[in-house]
């Protein structure tokens, strides 16, 4: 079952829709609340957040670590820009890979849909290539678990360490 | 058809997604590649002989110089980007569907 799109809107956009079977606000504080987000926002199996600053208020701080207990690890920081409980989220963020790559937009909506939310997350890049380098960063946590099968195989670049 | 495992030892490497990201705006010479990404260019002449080896840039003699453009097969792996993204976000919401559920048994 796919209950989420994901798609490239115009040369700058990334449009996900996603649909819970639960009320908005239990979506949007999933969304706001640290103890909540450090159960779910954790990309491959054996990722953990262990630091997770939301503080949800215009002008608020985010702050996401994420590690996979054996090195490696990124970290996301941003700004909320606009809250309205429990229906939408504004901020902007970037990832530290470390260099801070240009700044994502996202706007995120949480809207009634039946008994459940229908969460809309509509990403703005700069460019039509930082949109490309984000989608290739996407896959490069998709194929974690490929790596880890192919990783004799694989160039064992210092790059891909730091 | 591009060789799929050279294709994939191809996009291990950052600087080599980096370069197809840049590639997509348009045709690109190596001086230009060069620059941005702080290198040399006998080092981004490396990256681009692994990526056309791997089926994912063409490129065209044109005096001295040899400007680089995104294969067609390129343009699938972009696509495919996007199917891994898509992957690993269901992943997290597929979570966050049992700490929903969790927040409901709490009520």
């Amino acid at each position: 079952m796919s209950k989420m799109t994901l798609k490239t809107e115009g040369d700058t956009h990334v449009v996900v829709t996603r649909h819970f079977a639960a009320a908005p606000e239990a979506v949007y504080r999933a969304h706001t609340e640290p103890a909540l987000i450090q159960k779910w926002l954790l990309g491959p199996d054996g990722w953990t957040m262990p630091v997770c600053i939301n503080e949800a208020r215009p002008g608020g701080k985010i702050r996401y670590e994420w590690t996979n207990g054996e090195g490696a690890g990124f970290y996301v920081t941003g700004e909320f820009l606009e809250l309205v409980p429990f229906s939408r989220l504004v901020h902007v963020e970037r990832m530290h890979m470390p260099d801070a790559t240009p700044d994502n937009h996202v706007e995120t909506t949480f809207a009634p849909d039946g008994t459940g939310t229908l969460m809309t997350m509509r990403m703005t890049l700069p460019d039509a290539a930082t949109r490309a380098a984000m989608l290739s960063t996407g896959m490069e946590h998709g194929m974690e678990a490929s790596y880890v099968r192919l990783e004799t195989t694989l160039d064992a670049s210092p790059a891909l360490n730091h | 058809m591009p060789n799929l495992d050279a294709a994939f030892s191809a996009l291990a490497d950052p600087t080599r997604r980096a370069i197809l990201a840049r590639l997509a705006l348009g045709e690109t010479t190596v001086m230009e590649l060069a620059e941005p990404f702080e290198m040399t260019q006998p080092a981004i002449s490396r990256h681009l002989k692994v990526l056309e080896g791997a089926g994912l840039i063409l490129r065209r003699v044109e005096g001295t110089k040899r400007p680089c453009r995104l294969a067609p097969a390129a343009v699938n792996e972009i696509d495919q980007w996007l199917a891994m993204l898509r992957q690993a976000l269901s992943a997290n919401y597929n979570r966050l569907d049992d700490v929903l559920a969790a927040m409901k048994t709490e009520e």
